[in-house]
């Protein structure tokens, strides 16, 4: 690893924020409820105040437009005084009997955090008072530390140090993806699939958070990582994390390694040529098969798009954001089709932290100027300063657009302001070709409203 | 009674939930009390409460000090516009950190406010407390003291946090908070022959709707609280001869401590329906025609021309919509009142209404106004909502973002409305909006592939 010691310099003279403008990330139990509804049977259980899981329902259900139930062990005044363990306890009764959950994740919040509620010791002596006992796993995701992305593996790590089994290897395969869309997720198992693999997927919200309609109220809505899977994760072959920020802390893939032996490949998430090149090689040296050929036309198919509008991408200059391993993966991508990064931002730190984005060879060539720990406010005071010609990033960035009177590539997550974000793609050949036409018909279709012309043939 | 509708309720639900009876006097709901642990409430905690009230005060600086969560999951998600200025709709927090949760957060809100201050230039400050500081014992007060003293603006701490109660708990806090800023203009109180709007938030306009009808019959709006107020307007409200609350949940307690202090008289009101919006204005006609003897007949024609308008508009829509039936789940059950006879004028027929914060008369005239045989529930969650709308065959549910998958996974219509809403659904005209989004939600043909479709014709 080679580092840029401008970029680092540039880092090092960022001041840490005082206060937040307009954030450019959510917290820790939003994402801890995300990576629990992505597990078969489990129902989220946020230990705090009724509002936490209140608003992280509100704010998941704008986005995948379907029942997001997360239950809250719904704090008063005498438990932020005397302790949680008995609203815990009661929560965990009324989840089970309304539920019937295979899993209750726990999570706990700022308040619960802050007052000091040992959980792990509250599970361990509670007594189930009803007939439908089910399994328990808890996450520390306090508000104030980190962002919804370290809620989101900090659950995953804790689901797998929990659950996960050793024994003889199966031979199968776990893969840890950061936060991607349901159609991603299910790229990733057709992929798997491609090469005859099994494995732990982990989360899989794909279906349970993208699902049809119901003919009555599905408590626990269909899909979802199986239980089971998760305990054969300590019998895998290999580990597979996807998502820059995992390299950089402890995660199940480095728990499985140092516990039951497993290799663990940390790769970022495969959105573009080279990221999905290198994802799928990997997949194939696990596999001991090649890279399946029509995966292998996919990509010829990429290629020979990127060369057809090529001359699009030229001169654009993009402001990047979302969380650090999407911002950073949509970087890299943008690159690749000559679109310049120009600044690549995120409320969170991880792989934006310091010198893992110099890392990148594509990067390091471009001024590229990162912005880990940010907000709105001084993304958008930076990027006055470049002058970009495009958006490439979550809603919440469309404020900004509007401001710029630029166009906006949504991607990532959240996206409140369109329908079909879990149909959102970028990964793999297949979804990079349609972030790709995403980027240049936006781009095109910005010039067109632009122009006093109105040309319509190209 | 019967108790066909609290078979299968969680045991700390009972007493929340009854079915109406033919021929029997009202009986007590509980309500009012905090949200059963692990019930997953539709509730959120005590600075929701506070955060919609003060919201829309739009050239106040609204700083919530915490973790970024409170105030990201809080951006700007309001339809609550403005006529000038919007600093409403950015989100600023002091998004406080592990190290500030250990050291305390009152200097990094005090930089925050005075840098926010120096930048905004606002005409107040609102300062939220989260949970955290509640814990964490910041003295927010004396902050606020000093910076108010330095930039000689009105700096409030907002007593929200979380833990501290229900959402209810929330209102009283900002309405405290306003307490601070009404009657601190020179003016004689009632000085002014005119009213203020209470409980108005100005949702899609509504407020200018409503301001208009004031205007039509001579009777000056002094403020409204607080849809598109100003600080400065805020300050005269005391001016204002009468009040009216429209949210009567998030400020009746506003409108007695204004009757008291000031001997401003109140009447609770309603603009939603042709009879309730008809009735308010009669109302202030009442208030008011000890100053202006003509006033109750200018009121009159001006609700016999709009009645005249609008009923044909809506019979139009009522063709369709005879005989329907549908479920109602809202945050304050005063609403629910205007809606069951709204929807009585498409010829619906309620089956089902809920809110969060209804008290216990708001309860019990909801089962004089229904028929026997609906389903009346405080604080409701998503297992019992989906239950009731397939068990009452409801076509329809009126509510809100966290309501909408529930209605759309079960194959039920919906109609949005709360805060979030983009439409204005209040006075004459939003009767009219109010038609034609109930009537294009129930009469789309998606439905007839939907399983609950396939059911009722089977």
């Amino acid at each position: 690893m080679s580092l840029d010691m401008e970029s680092l310099a540039a880092l090092e003279t960022e001041e840490s924020p005082e206060y937040a403008v307009n954030p450019c990330k959510v917290c820790a139990p939003l994402g801890a409820s995300l990576a629990f509804k992505g597990v078969e049977g489990a129902v989220p259980l946020l230990h705090g105040s009724q509002g936490c899981a209140t608003y992280i329902r509100r704010y998941l259900i704008s986005h995948f437009r379907e029942p997001v139930d997360i239950a809250s062990s719904s704090f008063d005044e005498m438990a932020a005084v005397f302790g949680g363990a008995d609203s815990l306890m009661r929560a965990l009764d009324n989840v089970a009997a309304q539920y019937q959950p295979q899993l209750i994740g726990v999570a706990t919040t700022c308040l619960s955090e802050t007052i000091g509620d040992d959980v792990a010791d509250a599970l361990r002596r509670y007594q189930p008072s009803n007939e439908f006992d089910c399994a328990r796993v808890q996450v520390s995701t306090p508000s104030y530390s980190g962002t919804h992305l370290d809620g989101y593996y900090a659950t995953v790590t804790s689901l797998v140090e929990s659950l996960a089994e050793g024994g003889p290897s199966t031979g199968t395969v776990n893969i840890f993806p950061g936060i991607v869309s349901p159609s991603d997720l299910r790229w990733i198992k057709r992929t798997l699939e491609a090469f005859g693999l099994e494995g732990c997927l982990l989360p899989d919200y794909s279906d349970t958070l993208d699902g049809g309609q119901w003919s009555a109220y599905n408590r626990l809505p269909p899909g979802g990582t199986p239980l089971a899977k998760i305990r054969d994760a300590g019998k895998a072959a290999a580990s597979v994390e996807l998502g820059w920020s995992q390299a950089r802390r402890e995660t199940a893939g480095s728990y499985l390694n140092r516990e039951f032996g497993i290799p663990c490949h940390s790769l970022g998430l495969p959105v573009g040529l080279e990221a999905t090149d290198a994802f799928l090689e990997v997949l194939s040296r696990i596999s001991g098969r090649p890279i399946p050929e029509s995966m292998q036309a996919e990509r010829a198919r990429l290629l020979d798009a990127y060369v057809d509008a090529h001359k699009i991408a030229v001169g654009q200059k993009a402001v990047v954001f979302g969380d650090e391993d999407t911002a950073l993966a949509l970087a890299l991508f943008l690159a690749e089709i000559g679109v310049e990064p120009a600044l690549v931002a995120s409320g969170g730190s991880g792989a934006l932290a310091d010198t893992a984005p110099a890392a990148h060879e594509s990067l390091r060539t471009l001024n590229v100027k990162f912005m880990p720990d940010s907000d709105f406010a001084r993304i958008g005071e930076a990027a006055k300063a470049v002058s970009p010609t495009l958006l490439v990033g979550h809603s919440k960035g469309y404020k900004l657009a509007r401001e710029l009177d630029i166009p906006l590539v949504r991607v990532g997550f959240p996206v409140h302001d369109r329908y079909g974000a879990a149909r959102i793609t970028m990964l793999g050949y297949e979804g990079t070709q349609r972030l790709f036409d995403d980027v240049v018909n936006t781009i095109l279709d910005h010039r067109q409203a632009k122009s006093g012309v109105g040309y319509f043939y190209f | 009674m019967p108790d066909h509708a609290i078979h299968g309720l969680l045991e700390d639900r009972k007493g929340q939930v009854l079915e109406t009876a033919s021929g029997t006097e009202p009986t007590e709901l509980r309500c009012g009390t905090r949200s059963a642990a692990g019930s997953v409430s539709q509730r959120a905690c005590v600075f929701c409460g506070s955060r919609v009230v003060l919201y829309p005060i739009a050239d106040a600086l609204h700083l919530v000090h915490g973790p970024a969560g409170c105030a990201a999951y809080t951006w700007d998600i309001r339809g609550a516009m403005s006529s000038g200025p919007a600093l409403h709709r950015h989100s600023f927090t002091t998004d406080l950190r592990e190290t500030d949760v250990i050291y305390g957060g009152a200097a990094k809100l005090e930089k925050a406010l005075r840098e926010l201050i120096a930048k905004h230039a606002p005409n107040a400050a609102f300062i939220y407390s989260t949970c955290i500081v509640g814990l964490i014992g910041d003295d927010v007060d004396a902050v606020a003291r000093r910076v108010s003293a330095d930039t000689g603006i009105p700096v409030i701490p907002v007593k929200s946090e979380g833990f501290k109660g229900t959402k209810k708990d929330g209102y009283a806090a900002a309405c405290d908070a306003l307490m601070e800023l009404v009657g601190t203009s020179p003016e004689a109180p009632r000085s002014v022959r005119g009213i203020n709007i209470m409980g108005e938030f100005n949702l899609a306009g509504e407020a200018w709707m409503i301001r208009e009808y004031f205007e039509r019959i001579g009777v000056p709006v002094v403020t409204t609280l607080t849809g598109d107020a100003r600080v400065e307007t805020v300050r005269r409200a005391h001016t204002a001869s009468a009040n009216i609350v429209q949210c009567s949940g998030s400020m009746q307690g506003l409108a007695i401590e204004l009757e008291k202090r000031y001997g401003q008289p109140y009447r609770r009101v309603s603009f939603f329906g042709l009879e309730d919006t008809a009735q308010a204005i009669y109302d202030v006609a009442d208030l008011l025609s000890e100053f202006d003897p003509e006033l109750p007949q200018r009121a009159a024609q001006l609700v016999g021309d709009e009645m005249a308008r609008v009923l044909p508009a809506i019979e139009v829509f009522r063709r369709d919509m005879e005989g329907r039936r549908a479920a109602i789940y809202v945050g304050g059950a005063f609403k629910a009142h205007s809606l069951i006879k709204a929807l009585r004028h498409l010829g619906m027929r309620t089956v089902v209404v809920g809110s969060q914060t209804g008290n216990s008369d708001d309860y019990k005239r909801l089962q004089q106004l229904c028929d026997p045989g609906t389903v009346i529930v405080d604080d409701s969650n998503p297992v019992e909502l989906s239950r009731f709308i397939l068990e009452k065959k409801a076509d329809l549910l009126i509510g809100g973002v966290k309501e909408r998958p529930i209605a759309y996974k079960l194959g039920v219509a919906f109609c949005d409305h709360n805060h979030e809403r983009k439409i204005p659904l209040a006075g004459f005209e939003g009767m009219i909006h109010f038609a034609r989004e109930v009537h294009g939600s129930v009469t789309s043909p998606v439905w007839r592939w939907t399983a609950r479709n396939r059911e009722v014709r089977a």
